[in-house]
C-alpha cells in the first residue's frame, strides 16, 4: 500500500538531505596509495643508489624471502580488521616447524605431518578466539598467553635447531618456477600468492569478509543487526592460527630446519606490514592489497640495507619504526578528517 | 483489531534492580505507539527484551497471537522486529547499501552479487524519498540520513513492528518531520511502530497511543487525545512530589540578595544538540534552581556553565568579564564548583577514606606536587564533618561504606573546601532518604545566606520551588521560562510551563 496523500518528493529532499553529502575522495584508499607511492620512491632510490637494484630477480627475491611473513600478514590482516590482535603467530611459526621436524626426524612420512602441524596452528587460534569470545578476554592478552604456551611447548620438544631432511621437505624447498635466465620464484611464493588471492576474495566477496568489515567498524551495531558476531570472531583467530601455522610450514621450507627460536619478533612484523599497508589499528578499513604492499616494504628495506652494505642489519627496525609512527599518525589524520 | 504484538505481566530485575516489574504492553497494526517515562522508568529495558537483547525474568510475549521468546537480536529480526536506536547502529566504515542488506546480501554461488544489492537498496531507500548514492561509505552521510539508512534496513526485513528508540534527538526540525511523513507512510502500510521519544510535542503530534511506564511499573495504556500533556507528565513523575511537602518551610523567605554585577552571567550560551541558547544570570547568595524533565537539559546546562562541555554560542560573563571557561580546571580557578549527579561514578570514590574523598578537589586545585600537611588536612576534614553532619564522623572510614546521604555531604564537603563562590548541584538528592534530603536543603539555604551563589538541579519541583529565588524552567533542551519565586509560583505553575512550555 502507498499512502496517495502525501506523493513522494525526492526534489526536496535532495535540497534538504542529500545536499549534506560531505565530498571526500576515498579517504579508505589513501593509506593504501600513501603505501604504494613509498613503495615506488623506495624502489626508485634502490634503483639510483645500486647497481643491479633494478634485476627483475631482487624484487621476485623480496617475494622469495619474505613469502611466509606475507602468509602471516594475510592472517594477521583478518584480525586487526575485526579490531584486535594476535601476538601467537611467531610463536606458533616455532611451534610449527619444531613438531613438524621432530615428527620427520622421526621417521613420519611428509604427508601426516603436513595436516597435524596446520591442525595444530588453526586449533590453537580457535582455542584463543574462543577465549576471547566467550570469557570476553582482551585479544592481546588471550594471544599473549597464546605466544608463551606456543613458545614454551616448542622449547620443551627441543631446545636446538633440528635440520629437516626429508625428501618431501627438500623437493618442496627446492622448487622453482623460473620465467627465464635466472628469474625465478619458489613454491613458498606461488603458496603465499594464493593465500592473499583468496583471501581477498573472501573479504570482498564473501559474508563472512564483509562481517569482519562490520565487527571492526562497530561491533556492539554489528551484534544488534543481527550478525554472528561471535561466530566470525573466532573463525577470525582460527584463520590467523591457520595462517601463522602456514607460515611456519612455509619456514621450515625456506630454511630446512625446526627451530624454537624461530620467527622470534615476528608478530611484530606481521603487524608493522599490516599497519604500513594502510588497515586500521582499531579495524574496519583496509585491504589485503595493502598488507602486500607493507611486506614488500619491509622487504625492500632489509633489500636496501643489503645493497649498502655497511649498515647494521639493525638499521631494518629504526627504518620500520620510524615508518610505523609515520602511518599511524597518517592514519589518525585520515580517520579524523572522515569524523 | 488483533494485536500485533501482546506482552503479559514482563518481569526483568537486574542485580539490585527491578527494571520491570510485571509490565504488559501491546501494540496494534497500523498505530504509531509511544512509550512514555523519565529515564530509569523501564522504557529501554523493555525494548531490549523485545530486541532479544535481554531475557526476561517472567511474563509472555505474543507476537500475532503465537507465544514467542526472543533469544537474541537475530531471533527478533526474523520475527520481524526491527529496531532503530539512538545512535545510529550501523557500520560507519561499510557502504549504505551494506548496511541496508549486511547479513542478508543476495549471492550467487556464495559470492555477493554487488550490483544486485545495491539496485535493491536504492529501491528501498527509494520508498523513503531517499535518492542518495548508496556506494558511498555510510559515515560520509549526515545523521539524520544515517537516521533513514537505518529505518529502510529496518523497513527492509520486513518488519511487521518498527521500534524507534528516541529517533529525534539528533535531527532538526526539517529532518524531523521528513522523518514523520516516513512514519506516517508505514503506519498506513500496517507496521505497528513503537516510538519513544522525549520531545512532548513530537510524541503528541505523531503517537496514536501511549504506554507510560514509572520506576518498572506499568502506569497504563491512553490513547493520545484523550491523554492532556499536564496530566501525562503528572502520570510520568508521580506522586512522589508531595512525600516531601512537610519538611521544614524555612529556608527560602531569607534575604533576596542585592542586584549587583553577577557572578555568572550567560548570554545566548548554548551547544547545540545539548541545549539550545540561553540567557541566565546569578547573584552572589542567589540560589537559581533548574527545573525540567529528565532530559530536558538541566544537566547539559549546568555542564556549559562548568566547563565540562565547550559552548559553540554566545558568551559566559564572569563577574561582568567575558571568559572562556574551557576545562573544569578553569571553571574551579575561577571559584565554580560542580557536584556531578552520578555521585557514583563521577563523585564519589569508594575506595578511599572519607577525609582522602573530601581532600580531592583542594589537593587537584593546589597541583599534586604540594601535598596539603595532614594537620591541615584534619582540621579541614573535621570542621566539614561537623558542619554537614557526616555520620559516622569517622574521617578514616571508606566512602563506599556511607550511606547515599552521607556519601552526597562528602561530596559537598569536597566543592564546598574549595571555597567556590558558585556551586552548581546537580541532583543532590536523588536516591537518599527523606531526612538526609532536608538537611543537604538545609544546608544550600545556609550557603546562600553566606554569600554563595548556587545552581541547583533537581527533578524534584517541590524541592526547587522550596530553595530557589528563581526558577529556571527547561523543556526538550531549550530553556523557556525564568521565574520569581514568589507565592504565586507552585509547583503546578511550573508543570504547566514544562508541560505547554509556556513562553515568558
Amino acid at each position: 500500500m502507498i499512502d496517495v496523500s502525501t506523493p513522494p518528493t525526492p526534489q526536496r529532499n535532495r535540497s534538504i538531505l542529500g545536499s549534506r553529502r560531505v565530498y571526500r575522495p576515498n579517504t579508505r584508499h589513501v593509506p593504501v596509495l600513501a603505501t604504494l607511492a613509498l613503495l615506488i620512491i623506495m624502489y626508485s632510490i634502490g634503483v639510483y643508489n645500486y647497481e643491479g637494484f633494478g634485476d627483475t630477480q631482487v624484487l621476485l627475491n623480496v617475494f622469495v624471502d619474505n613469502a611466509f611473513l606475507l602468509v602471516v600478514a594475510v592472517g594477521m590482516t583478518f584480525v586487526i580488521l575485526t579490531g584486535g590482535i594476535d601476538l601467537s603467530v611467531g610463536a606458533v611459526i616455532a611451534l610449527t616447524t619444531t613438531v613438524a621436524a621432530t615428527l620427520l626426524t622421526a621417521g613420519w612420512p611428509a604427508g601426516v605431518v603436513l595436516p597435524l602441524v596446520l591442525l595444530i596452528g588453526t586449533v590453537m587460534g580457535l582455542g584463543m578466539g574462543a577465549v576471547i569470545h566467550f570469557f570476553k578476554v582482551e585479544p592481546f592478552i588471550a594471544t599473549l598467553a597464546g605466544m608463551f604456551l606456543a613458545r614454551g611447548l616448542s622449547l620443551l620438544i627441543n631446545r636446538n635447531s633440528i635440520p629437516i631432511t626429508n625428501d618431501f621437505w627438500t623437493q618442496m624447498a627446492q622448487k622453482r618456477f623460473r620465467f627465464g635466465e635466472g628469474i625465478f620464484i619458489s613454491l613458498n611464493v606461488v603458496i603465499a600468492l594464493i593465500v592473499v588471492l583468496i583471501a581477498a576474495l573472501v573479504l570482498a566477496w564473501t559474508r563472512f569478509g564483509r562481517n569482519v568489515y562490520a565487527i571492526g567498524g562497530n561491533a556492539d551495531s554489528a551484534l544488534l543487526m543481527g550478525l554472528p558476531v561471535g561466530r566470525t570472531r573466532i573463525a577470525v583467530y582460527t584463520l590467523s592460527g591457520f595462517c601463522a601455522s602456514l607460515g611456519g610450514v612455509l619456514y621450515s621450507f625456506y630454511t630446512s630446519s625446526g627451530y624454537s627460536l624461530h620467527g622470534q619478533g615476528l608478530e611484530l612484523d606481521a603487524i608493522a606490514a599490516v599497519v604500513i599497508g594502510g588497515v586500521l589499528l582499531t579495524g574496519g578499513s583496509g585491504y589485503v592489497l595493502g598488507t602486500v604492499l607493507g611486506v614488500l616494504v619491509l622487504g625492500l628495506i632489509q633489500t636496501i640495507i643489503t645493497f649498502q652494505g655497511d649498515l647494521n642489519s639493525w638499521w631494518t627496525r629504526i627504518v620500520v619504526g620510524i615508518l610505523l609512527f609515520v602511518f599511524i599518525v597518517l592514519q589518525r589524520l585520515v580517520t579524523r578528517k572522515a569524523k | 483489531m488483533a494485536e500485533q504484538l501482546k506482552m503479559t505481566g514482563i518481569k526483568k530485575a537486574f542485580p539490585g534492580v527491578v527494571a520491570l516489574d510485571g509490565v504488559d504492553f501491546r501494540l496494534l497494526p497500523g498505530e504509531i505507539h509511544a512509550l512514555m517515562g523519565e529515564n530509569g522508568a523501564g522504557k529501554s529495558t523493555l525494548i531490549k527484551v523485545l530486541t532479544g537483547v535481554y531475557d526476561i525474568d517472567g511474563g509472555e510475549i505474543e507476537l500475532a497471537g503465537t507465544p514467542v521468546r526472543l533469544a537474541g537480536p537475530l531471533q527478533a529480526q526474523q520475527a520481524g522486529i526491527s529496531t532503530v536506536y539512538q545512535e545510529v547502529n550501523l557500520c560507519p566504515n561499510l557502504s549504505v547499501a551494506e548496511n541496508i542488506f549486511i547479513g542478508r546480501e543476495p549471492r550467487r554461488f556464495g559470492r555477493i552479487q554487488w550490483s544486485e544489492m545495491r539496485r535493491r537498496a536504492q529501491r528501498s531507500l527509494a520508498r523513503l524519498d531517499l535518492d542518495i548514492d548508496v556506494s558511498a561509505q555510510l559515515d560520509s552521510y549526515s545523521l539524520a540520513i544515517q537516521q533513514m539508512v537505518a529505518i529502510a534496513r529496518a523497513v527492509d526485513l520486513s518488519a511487521k513492528i518498527l521500534i524507534l528508540d528516541e529517533p529525534t534527538s539528533s535531527l532538526d526540525a526539517s529532518e524531523v518531520r521528513q522523518l514523520f511523513t516516513i512514519m506516517r507512510r508505514l503506519r498506513d502500510d500496517g507496521v505497528a511502530i513503537l516510538f519513544v521519544s522525549h520531545f512532548l510535542d513530537q510524541v503528541y503530534e505523531i503517537a496514536d497511543r501511549m504506554t507510560v511506564l514509572r520506576n518498572g511499573r506499568l502506569i497504563g495504556e491512553y490513547r493520545t487525545e484523550e491523554l492532556p500533556q499536564r496530566q501525562l507528565i503528572g502520570k510520568m513523575i508521580g506522586k512522589e512530589l508531595e512525600a516531601l511537602g512537610e519538611i521544614e518551610e524555612q529556608a527560602r523567605e531569607a534575604t533576596v540578595p542585592e542586584r549587583g554585577t553577577p557572578i555568572l552571567e550567560a548570554r545566548q550560551l548554548g551547544r547545540t544538540g545539548a541545549i539550545a541558547p540561553f540567557d541566565l544570570t546569578i547573584q552572589a547568595g542567589e540560589v537559581v534552581g533548574l527545573a525540567g524533565l529528565l532530559g530536558s537539559g538541566r544537566t547539559e546546562l549546568a555542564r556549559l556553565l562548568f566547563g565540562a562541555d565547550r559552548p559553540d554560542h554566545g558568551q559566559l560573563l564572569i563577574d561582568g568579564k567575558a571568559e572562556a571557561v574551557k576545562s573544569p580546571r578553569e571553571a574551579m580557578a575561577k571559584g565554580i564548583a560542580f557536584s556531578s549527579e552520578n555521585r557514583r561514578t563521577e563523585g564519589i570514590v569508594g575506595e578511599l577514606t572519607v577525609r582522602e574523598n573530601i581532600i580531592l578537589a583542594l589537593q587537584a586545585e593546589r597541583g599534586w606536587m604540594r601535598p596539603i600537611p595532614r594537620r591541615k588536612q584534619d582540621e579541614l576534614v573535621d570542621k566539614y564533618i561537623k558542619a554537614l553532619q557526616i555520620r559516622p564522623a569517622d574521617p578514616e572510614r571508606l566512602v563506599r561504606n556511607l550511606s547515599g546521604g552521607n556519601q552526597q555531604k562528602v561530596l559537598l564537603a569536597r566543592w564546598l573546601i574549595t571555597e567556590p563562590r558558585l556551586l552548581i548541584i546537580d541532583e543532590p538528592t536523588r536516591g537518599i532518604d527523606v531526612g538526609a534530603k532536608a538537611e543537604i536543603q538545609r544546608l544550600v539555604a545556609q550557603l546562600a545566606d553566606g554569600g554563595m551563589a548556587v545552581l541547583f538541579v533537581s527533578a524534584e519541583l517541590e524541592e526547587v520551588l522550596r530553595l530557589s529565588h528563581k526558577i529556571e524552567v527547561l523543556r526538550d533542551r531549550r530553556l523557556v521560562e525564568e521565574l520569581e519565586n514568589g507565592d504565586d509560583v507552585d509547583a503546578d505553575r511550573i508543570m504547566q510551563t514544562i508541560a505547554s512550555g509556556a513562553t515568558p
